[in-house]
Formats: structure tokens, C-alpha cells, sequence
């Protein structure tokens, strides 16, 4: 397990303003079956991207 | 029988000699002039910064591939380019300075037919006093610089382990840098190393960048389609600095690195400054510095080269101001102006202007991206260049047919944040094209069916692929052209 980072999220301040993941985001960009789903989409993403050239 | 000579060996240098010998087998030489021994996959050189890889990891000797492959090999670094030759002999050389132990510093010269300039850039630590692995800041631009950082970092976790709080800055190191992406690769597998060791809580994090925003890049940032809106990459980069808790400081020209002291300058002219205990901050660009001279001897070094030492191509160099920049103002050769049978690809060609908008501050500091042109891109011109030149070597061809503009090119960039299996995630772009083209594009420069972001787990499994894919592809092994560059 790895510590969790502790945003510091104060009225005003810079951090206080983008728009930040859910927990259900952050659980997908780790999740197993939605990434390998992903690794393959993204895989023809970058060949398409090769084709081009 | 003729010569190509390549300058450097690096990435671009590697995949036009390779490329070049397979099209010219035996009929003509190939010849690459390198000062370093080890071909270097440096897109992984920020593992080798926080401890996750060994510089032999992303590492591998020169002279066996050569040898495998039939390219001649000189270690050595160029010193001046003869386009014309000399006064007793017409033939073009170059002048050489071998750095292998057993005859560094003697020089000799080496005639060529054509030349590709790939040397790649000159890290320009001297442009801000204090900067580098020899002064007060890491680097991460080589895996010497990278093992250096890393173990300073080590030594920084250790004693927050035993509950010191400390400060990182990471980020670029002048208002001229280029490569911010390797600067942002590093800054967040620093803090994902830092949760896994859970010491998290005790480091304050901060980025520096000489970017107008955060996501510019030096492209100027991108626009991609996310959740019904078309966003701008500065929306997702900013959430992801405030998701992992890293503060930011953008449109900073860094002046000074101290001991534990940064003194920057604002694009309001401030001067400002942030303590630090663990700083990496890369340098500006510079071309290696080569000379040039014609055939009575005489300096024409400004002939061949921009001011800042990248070789002048067939971009338009006529100064003018960011409104009236052109997609057609960057190269599609790489081709000398003059001397045709000389080219530049990687960083080493000097690009017609930067792609971020420049901005500057009332003190005349320029604070702005320089444009990248590394990686993908480095490695479409090189392979292009080489492909024009064997043409031209073998009588296929008079002029280069074959054109790599980043005007016309589109990229596809991988950057880790955060390397392990299982939780480890990388943020995967592509855009299409590369330099904005507002006459095509006018809403936002790019194409959005080909212009792309996101964040995950895949995005590092891809990283992880590309650079075992790469490191093949480099050592010449059995179907190499398979991997695209």
C-alpha cells in the first residue's frame, strides 16, 4: 500500500480552484479490466498516430 | 563508393544510421561519429532518478551493434564541419576528436559525401549560475546525472524517514528550457516514490517552469474532447497537481541556484526566490558548439548555424512576431540551404521559431518554452533524412522527396507518473500535428480526433513496453524496423 498524498485545499489558494477526481476516477485509472481495455484502445490510438507519418 | 557521416548517436543519430545502412548494404559506408560508448534510451533516465531502474537498464555499448550491422564507428565528437574542404583538397570533412581511452584527444579529420548533423544538444548548465549536478541542482538529462539524483533523493528519504520535513523543486532551471515533459515525468515518480516509502507527508513538493501555464509543454499546450467539453490540457494538469498535493509556480525564469535558495524571476519582473533541500531542474538547450569553415579556412559559422548553435534547414528563419507565424514556416527536409548535401535532424536543427507563445518581462527576460523535438518526432525526421539521403546516395533521387514537418507530423508521448504494475499510472497524449496549425484548426490548432489525454495504469504498461520495444529496436536485433519510430 502506498501513503496517500494529503491535498492541501484552502479557500483562495491555488489548489482550491481545478476540478479534482472522484474516488470512482481514481479507482479506474487502476483498475485491471477498464485499463487493459484501455492499453489496447490506446494502442491503436498510437498506431493511427504512426500511420500518419 | 560514397560516405555518409552521422554526428551523434543518440536517438535521432541511432535511427538514421541504422535505417540508412539497411538501405545501402554494402554499396556505400555509413560512418557515425559519437564522443559516448553507451546508447542511451533516455526517456527511462527519470526511473534511473528516483531508484526504479539501473543506468544499465537503459543503457547498452555502442560498438558491438556497429560492428553487428557494418556501420563504421568513431567515438569521438565532431569539432568543425569543412563543407567545403580545404585549400589542397575539394572533398567535405569534418574535424574529429576522439574521447575512447586509448586515443582520447587526438584529432583527425573524416571526409564525407553527405552529413547528418544528430548531435543533439548541449545541456547549458553555465546559463544559470549555481544549476547542475556539479552545483546546488540534479539533472536527469543523462543516467550519469539520473544515478546522482538518485542518490541524492535516497538520502533525502532517508532522513525523512526519520521525520524531518523537507522541500523538492523540480521543474526547468531557466526561462529558455525546453523538455518540461521530463521535468513533470520526474516531479511526480519523485512523489509516487515518496508515498511508497511513506514519507510523503513530511515533503512539500513544488514545480517551477518557465510555461505560461501548467500543460503547456513547449506546444503551446493542447485541447482534447473529456466529459462533453473540449478542455485544455491546463485543466487536467492543474487537477493533477492539486490531486497529488504539488504546488506550482509557472512563468519563472530561474536566475540563481543556491545552496538551498532559488532566486527566480516573475514574468512581472519580481524577483523571488524558494528554499530548497532536493532540487532538479533542467538546463536550457544549446547547440555542441560546432565550427564551421570554408575551403580558404575562414569562420562561416554563422553560415550553417543559428546563433543559438542548432544548424540552420530549410525553415523560414525571417524573424516575426507570434501573430504571424506559419505552419509552413518549419522544416520539411532538414536540408541545408547551401550546402545540400548536409542535414539536421532531433534537436539538433534549428527550429524557425519556439510554439509556445513568447512572452517576455519587463526587464527583457525572455520566459518561454523553447520548442521540443525530441522522442517520436526526433526519430520520424531522422528516419526521413536517412531515407532522402540514401535516395540521393544512390542515384534514386537529386532533391529529398520525403518531408517530416512538425507542422504536418503528429506525436504520440507517454509520461510516467508513477512506475509499478499494478498502481503505477502514465499519461498517454497524442496530438495531431504537433506545432498548431490555427488555419486548419482554427478553435484550437490541432485536430481532436487525433489529439488526446489521459491518465492511467495502461499509459505506464505502454511506457514499460516502449522502452524494452526501443532498446531493441537501438541493438539492431532481428526485425527492428518492426518497431515504428
Amino acid at each position: 500500500m502506498t501513503e496517500q498524498p494529503q491535498p492541501e485545499r484552502q479557500p483562495y489558494e491555488q489548489s482550491f480552484y481545478p476540478a479534482v477526481p472522484t474516488r470512482f476516477t481514481k479507482a479506474m485509472r487502476t483498475n485491471l479490466l477498464w485499463q487493459f481495455f484501455r492499453f489496447v484502445i490506446l494502442n491503436i490510438k498510437m498506431l493511427r498516430m504512426v500511420r500518419k507519418h | 563508393m560514397a560516405r555518409l557521416v552521422i554526428l551523434g548517436g543518440g536517438i535521432a543519430g541511432q535511427t538514421a544510421a541504422l535505417h540508412a545502412k539497411k538501405r545501402l548494404g554494402g554499396s556505400h559506408e555509413v560512418l557515425v561519429v559519437t564522443p559516448n560508448s553507451l546508447w542511451n534510451w533516455i526517456p527511462s533516465n527519470i526511473w534511473v532518478g528516483v531508484g526504479v531502474m539501473q543506468p544499465e537498464q537503459v543503457t547498452f555499448p555502442l560498438a558491438p551493434v556497429y560492428k553487428k550491422t557494418g556501420i563504421t564507428y568513431f567515438q569521438a565528437k565532431a569539432v568543425s564541419i569543412h563543407p567545403e574542404g580545404d585549400a589542397d583538397n575539394p572533398q567535405p570533412f569534418v574535424t574529429v576528436e576522439h574521447t575512447s581511452h586509448e586515443k582520447k584527444g587526438q584529432r583527425e579529420t573524416v571526409t564525407y559525401d553527405y552529413l547528418i548533423n544528430a548531435t543533439g544538444p548541449k545541456l547549458n548548465f553555465d546559463a544559470t549560475p549555481g544549476l547542475g549536478p556539479l552545483h546546488n541542482s540534479q539533472s536527469v538529462c543523462t543516467f550519469d546525472h539520473a544515478a546522482h539524483a538518485s542518490k541524492a533523493l535516497d538520502e533525502l528519504v532517508a532522513r525523512m524517514q526519520r521525520g524531518e520535513k523537507k522541500t523538492i523543486v523540480i521543474g526547468t532551471g531557466h526561462g529558455t528550457c525546453t523538455c518540461q515533459g521530463a521535468a513533470f515525468e520526474y516531479l511526480f515518480n519523485v512523489e509516487f516514490v515518496l508515498r511508497q516509502r511513506k514519507v510523503r507527508n513530511n515533503a512539500t513538493i513544488i514545480w517551477i517552469s518557465n510555461e505560461q501555464e501548467l500543460g503547456d509543454f513547449g506546444i503551446g499546450g493542447m485541447h482534447i474532447k473529456r466529459g462533453g467539453y473540449i478542455t485544455h490540457s491546463r485543466v487536467f494538469t492543474e487537477s493533477l497537481y492539486t490531486e497529488r498535493g504539488v504546488k506550482w509556480i509557472t512563468r519563472a525564469h530561474v536566475k540563481e541556484v543556491g545552496k538551498d535558495t532559488i532566486l527566480y524571476e516573475d514574468l512581472d519582473g519580481n524577483e523571488k526566490t524558494v528554499p530548497f533541500d532536493f532540487a532538479m531542474l533542467l538546463p536550457p538547450f544549446a547547440g555542441v558548439g560546432l565550427k564551421a569553415f570554408d575551403k580558404q579556412g575562414a569562420d562561416i559559422t554563422t553560415t550553417l548555424f543559428a546563433k543559438s548553435g542548432f544548424m540552420l534547414v530549410d525553415g523560414n528563419y525571417e524573424p516575426k512576431p507570434y501573430e504571424k507565424w506559419l505552419p509552413s514556416d518549419w522544416p520539411n527536409t532538414y536540408q541545408n540551404p547551401k550546402y545540400k548535401n548536409i542535414f539536421a535532424v532531433g534537436i539538433a536543427f534549428a527550429p524557425p521559431h519556439a510554439i509556445s507563445k513568447p512572452m517576455i518581462n519587463p526587464k527583457g527576460t525572455p520566459i518561454f518554452p523553447a520548442p521540443p523535438r525530441t522522442g517520436m518526432p526526433s526519430g520520424v525526421m531522422a528516419r526521413q533524412v536517412a531515407f532522402n539521403v540514401t535516395d540521393m546516395m544512390q542515384g534514386k533521387s537529386t532533391v529529398p522527396t520525403r518531408q517530416a514537418s512538425l507542422a504536418k507530423m503528429g506525436a504520440a508521448c507517454i509520461a510516467s507518473a508513477g512506475s509499478n504494475f499494478w498502481n503505477g499510472t502514465a499519461v498517454s497524449m497524442t496530438m495531431y500535428p504537433i506545432v498548431p496549425d490555427f488555419q486548419t484548426y482554427p478553435d484550437t490548432g490541432r485536430q481532436l480526433r487525433y489529439t488526446s489525454g489521459e491518465i492511467g495504469l495502461a499509459g505506464h504498461w505502454i511506457k514499460h513496453l516502449l522502452h524494452f520495444a526501443f532498446l531493441y529496436k537501438a541493438k539492431a536485433n532481428p526485425f527492428w524496423r518492426m518497431v515504428p519510430e
